[in-house]
């Protein structure tokens, strides 16, 4: 048994009186060997990351605790470790590297300093020989400059950087096991490949034991050796992972592998002829405004939209594609006009609505409707689903009677309980609440819905339904969609055209087929590449 | 640009942006003054007792109350950007030496006011959030509370006859002891010793809120992440609190600190009658009521720089302890 690094057997982790159930996690038996990849997958609420944090000793005590079981360390069992000699583990001989780079940093202190804390509490070394590690580090990631980042905060860094400082950090003292929580999920899917890049150099360096955890299978199918797969606190599934992902045995594994979207585009279907709405020369920026008096210089100025163009015909969806910051959002946002466009105009049926005032934007308002990204933030939660749904039409000049039937009715189509009328949002789920916010823009009988990252913030499972549950609806009511999304599967699930933004432009549009199969621009190349989980889609398809 | 210097051009720029601030300050307070019936003459006649209307006449025209108001505001106007704040006919001085005269002991009480309320307050508030939800925590809790609703003025009245009346520990009012004629380090002691009730009267309240906020601030910062990572660093809770947790939770508690030294000056006013202290807010007082307005009009234009000088000092501060903050 010596030659695992870690041996997981039984573990119970409870959760505080009263939760939703007694146990997070249920009778967990893991193990890892040293220079192995072991991903834990599950979707939110199966335990994943509390395994994690109970290896670390770093459950949320003392309302979680593990109540049973064993964590052997080189033969070491952590759950019955001291304070300080679990103080001594952490960092040392198991790190870790956490899913938010821009939360995880403390905001007032340079990456050097938290660099340097790793040594200076595990390392006896001179404060010089410790700053001289920190920049060999940084240079080791692949960090440009090191000895400028040294002495940067972690604010003056992107996304991709501060991961990758977090992961310098992490590997300081080359530990026995890395234990990565989700580490690239927040991160845009180029840097995201940097950043699983990265994590396997500096595996095959240090022979360290990797823990994943992440919900991601094309990341699963890119980088682990063996899989273990998580349902409410229990393992149902583990295996290597050519067996977990090509011949799973439970049927939850079954189920979840089934919901990831096929990288395959779908058969393209018929274009119509009839345009629907136009976007021409669409242009919007921020910022540029003087300080008061009119001193100084003028603030930043960010170009978010770059002379758009582009038309959605009847009945077909348009998907918006493109990473964080490529103003994919904003488009969207003067499209329907929750925003005024700079210059540019939107034509819905031959009417230029970028000049109507509030009053006459009014009647157009109906026909065109969005779905937003958070089903959380997005509904208000001191009204009653029922009013949310209904309020619109109302405002619309229609009957309450006739509003609230159809209200009804919407909730039957999005696959809703028709007592959920009567509840408030946060009585449901994130599937649940986004079935709302759908059932909210169909309320008004739109001929246009915007979806802005509809199924982003949804486990895999639920987001299968969701996207199954919108080209239900837009078969039935013959809608026209514009679909944003940073997700290359689900855009080659849902969408029949594409359109490739970066840095506020369209880059590349064509059919999805086209795009996917023969890329033309070197942005759609890049972002095509670096989408995970792509040889085992061509496994699969064959 | 290296940051002593971008810090340098950005004071300057502060400073030259104070000014028409101030000045639209000194405008909209001579209006609003002006709006106060009756003029320092009624009172000075009011006071004689026999003045007939000819005398009072001719003395409105011998301070300039004669002249209609656009005319007397250009006027104060053109002497103040001349630094000259005019003359103060109740007291028969110039405004200038007389306001500097009373500014001091009103920034000793208003100094040591600050470094008490927000020194023990940010103590008071990282000793109860480190013990959290012990007694300790509900002994701090609890003292911030009862300081928090109590009025400053029964504070000061009870201060005077707990410990100057009952026992005599501490003068119960000026601020130093004149007929000793005291010189050097025995003033100091001497003013010092006068200082304490007024002190601690005027700081209990912001001691109480500073209390609250920084526990409240460290809780928060506590659940961050950062936190997390530190401690899977190996990193000992200590450092976690003293490094890590403690300069973010101070942000919050120095922001609103600065924005309070205005509302201070108010305060001041209360304490320094009930203590008989010889600061600006005491001579704001009884000027009001003799309606010096020029001298009323001398101390708002002292206390609005002093407020547009302390926000800048705490900007600066701010940019220190808060790299994201980028000063341009």
């Amino acid at each position: 048994m010596t030659d695992k690094l870690l041996t997981i057997s039984n573990l119970d982790i409870a959760l505080p009186e009263g939760s939703e159930r007694r146990l997070a996690v249920e009778n967990l038996s893991i193990d890892l060997s040293p220079g192995e990849t072991l991903c834990i997958v599950g979707e939110s609420g199966s335990g994943k990351s509390l395994t994690a944090r109970a290896l670390m000793g770093l459950l949320p005590a003392p309302h979680v605790r593990a109540t049973k079981g064993k964590v052997l360390f080189c033969g070491e069992d952590l759950t019955q470790a001291s304070e300080p000699r679990m103080r001594q583990i952490r960092g040392s001989e198991i790190s870790m590297i956490f899913q938010e780079p821009m939360t995880a940093l403390n905001p007032v202190m340079t990456i050097g300093g938290q660099i340097d804390e790793v040594f200076r509490f595990h390392a006896d070394m001179p404060p010089r020989e410790r700053r001289k590690r920190a920049i060999q580090l940084l240079e080791d990631v692949h960090l440009p400059d090191p000895k400028q980042i040294v002495a940067a905060y972690p604010h003056e860094l992107s996304g991709g950087q501060r991961q990758r400082a977090m992961i310098a950090m992490a590997l300081a003292l080359e530990p026995k096991i890395l234990i990565a929580d989700e580490p690239t999920t927040a991160l845009d899917v180029t840097t995201q490949a940097q950043i699983l890049k990265l994590i396997n150099e500096m595996q095959d360096v240090h022979k360290s034991g990797v823990l994943f955890i992440t919900h991601d299978f094309g990341v699963v199918a890119d980088i682990a050796d063996r899989v273990v797969v998580m349902q409410y606190g229990k393992v149902v599934e583990t295996g290597t992972v050519d067996k977990v992902l090509n011949a799973p045995e439970h049927s939850y594994t079954q189920a979840l592998i089934a919901s990831v979207p096929s990288l395959i585009p779908r058969a393209p279907r018929p274009r119509s002829e009839h345009i629907v709405l136009s976007g021409k020369d669409v242009q919007k920026s921020f910022g540029g405004g003087k300080s008061l008096f009119g001193f100084g210089k003028p603030n930043r100025h960010v170009r978010a939209v770059k002379d758009v163009t582009l038309d959605l015909r009847r009945g077909e969806t348009l998907g918006v594609v493109g990473e964080s910051g490529s103003g994919k959002s904003t488009l969207a946002r003067c499209i329907i006009r929750l925003m005024d466009s700079d210059s540019g105009s939107i034509l819905l049926d031959d009417v230029d609505i970028t000049s109507l005032g509030r009053s006459e934007m009014r009647p157009f308002r109906k026909r065109i409707q969005m779905v937003f990204q958070d089903p959380f933030a997005s509904l208000n939660p001191r009204i009653k689903v029922g009013q949310i749904i209904s309020q619109g039409p109302m405002i619309q000049g229609e009957a309450r009677e006739s509003a609230e039937a159809r209200a009804r009715e919407l909730l039957e189509i999005v696959g809703l309980d028709e007592r959920a009328f009567n509840r408030y949002p946060h009585e449901f789920s994130g599937g649940q609440r986004q079935r709302i916010g759908i059932a909210r823009a169909l309320a008004l009988d739109p001929e246009i819905l915007v979806a802005d990252e509809p199924v982003s913030a949804l486990d895999v499972s639920i987001q299968a339904q969701i996207l199954e549950l919108l080209d239900e609806i837009r078969e039935k009511m013959n809608l026209s969609m514009m679909f944003i999304t940073h997700d290359l599967r689900v855009a080659a699930q849902v969408c029949d055209r594409l359109a490739v933004m970066r840095y506020g432009e369209i880059v590349e549009t064509g059919a999805t087929g086209d795009i996917f199969n023969n890329p033309q621009h070197s942005y759609t190349q890049e972002l095509l590449a670096a989408v995970p989980g792509q040889n085992w889609d061509r496994k699969l398809a064959t | 640009m290296n940051r002593s210097s971008k810090i340098f051009r950005y004071v300057s720029r502060r400073l030259i942006q104070g000014i028409p601030i101030i000045l639209a300050i000194v405008v909209l307070n001579f209006f609003l003054l002006n709006l106060a019936e009756g003029d320092a003459v009624d009172v000075l006649a009011g006071e004689a007792g026999s003045a007939t209307p000819e005398y009072m006449e001719e003395m409105r025209k011998k301070f300039g109350l004669d002249k209609p108001l656009p005319v007397q505001l250009a006027v104060y106007l053109k002497n103040v950007i001349q630094l000259d704040l005019g003359y103060s006919f109740r007291h028969d001085m110039q405004v200038t030496e007389l306001i500097i005269d009373r500014f001091w002991p009103t920034l000793i009480l208003m100094v040591s006011t600050i470094l008490l309320a927000v020194g023990f307050g940010i103590l008071l508030g990282l000793f109860a959030a480190i013990n959290l939800n012990t007694w300790k925590d509900s002994v701090v809790s609890v003292f911030a509370l009862i300081t928090y609703a109590t009025p400053l003025f029964w504070v000061g009245l009870m201060m005077i006859i707990l410990f100057s009346i009952k026992n005599d520990w501490f003068p119960t009012s000026g601020m130093e002891n004149s007929a000793m004629f005291y010189e050097g380090f025995e003033r100091v002691k001497d003013i010092a010793h006068h200082l304490v009730l007024p002190t601690i009267t005027l700081s209990l309240f912001y001691l109480a809120l500073y209390t609250r906020m920084m526990r409240a601030s460290m809780l928060e910062q506590y659940g961050q992440d950062y936190v997390i990572t530190a401690r899977a660093k190996g990193v000992t809770e200590r450092r976690i609190t003293f490094v890590h947790v403690l300069r973010n939770a101070l942000l919050p508690v120095v922001t609103m600190a600065g924005v309070q030294v205005g509302a201070l000056i108010g305060g001041s006013v209360i304490v320094e009658s009930v203590f008989a202290w010889p600061g600006l807010g005491m001579l704001a007082f009884e000027s009001l009521f003799a309606r010096d307005l020029n001298l009323l009009l001398g101390i708002f234009l002292l206390s609005s720089a002093l407020v547009v000088a302390v926000n800048l000092v705490v900007d600066v501060i701010y940019c220190f302890l808060d790299p994201r903050i980028e000063v341009n």
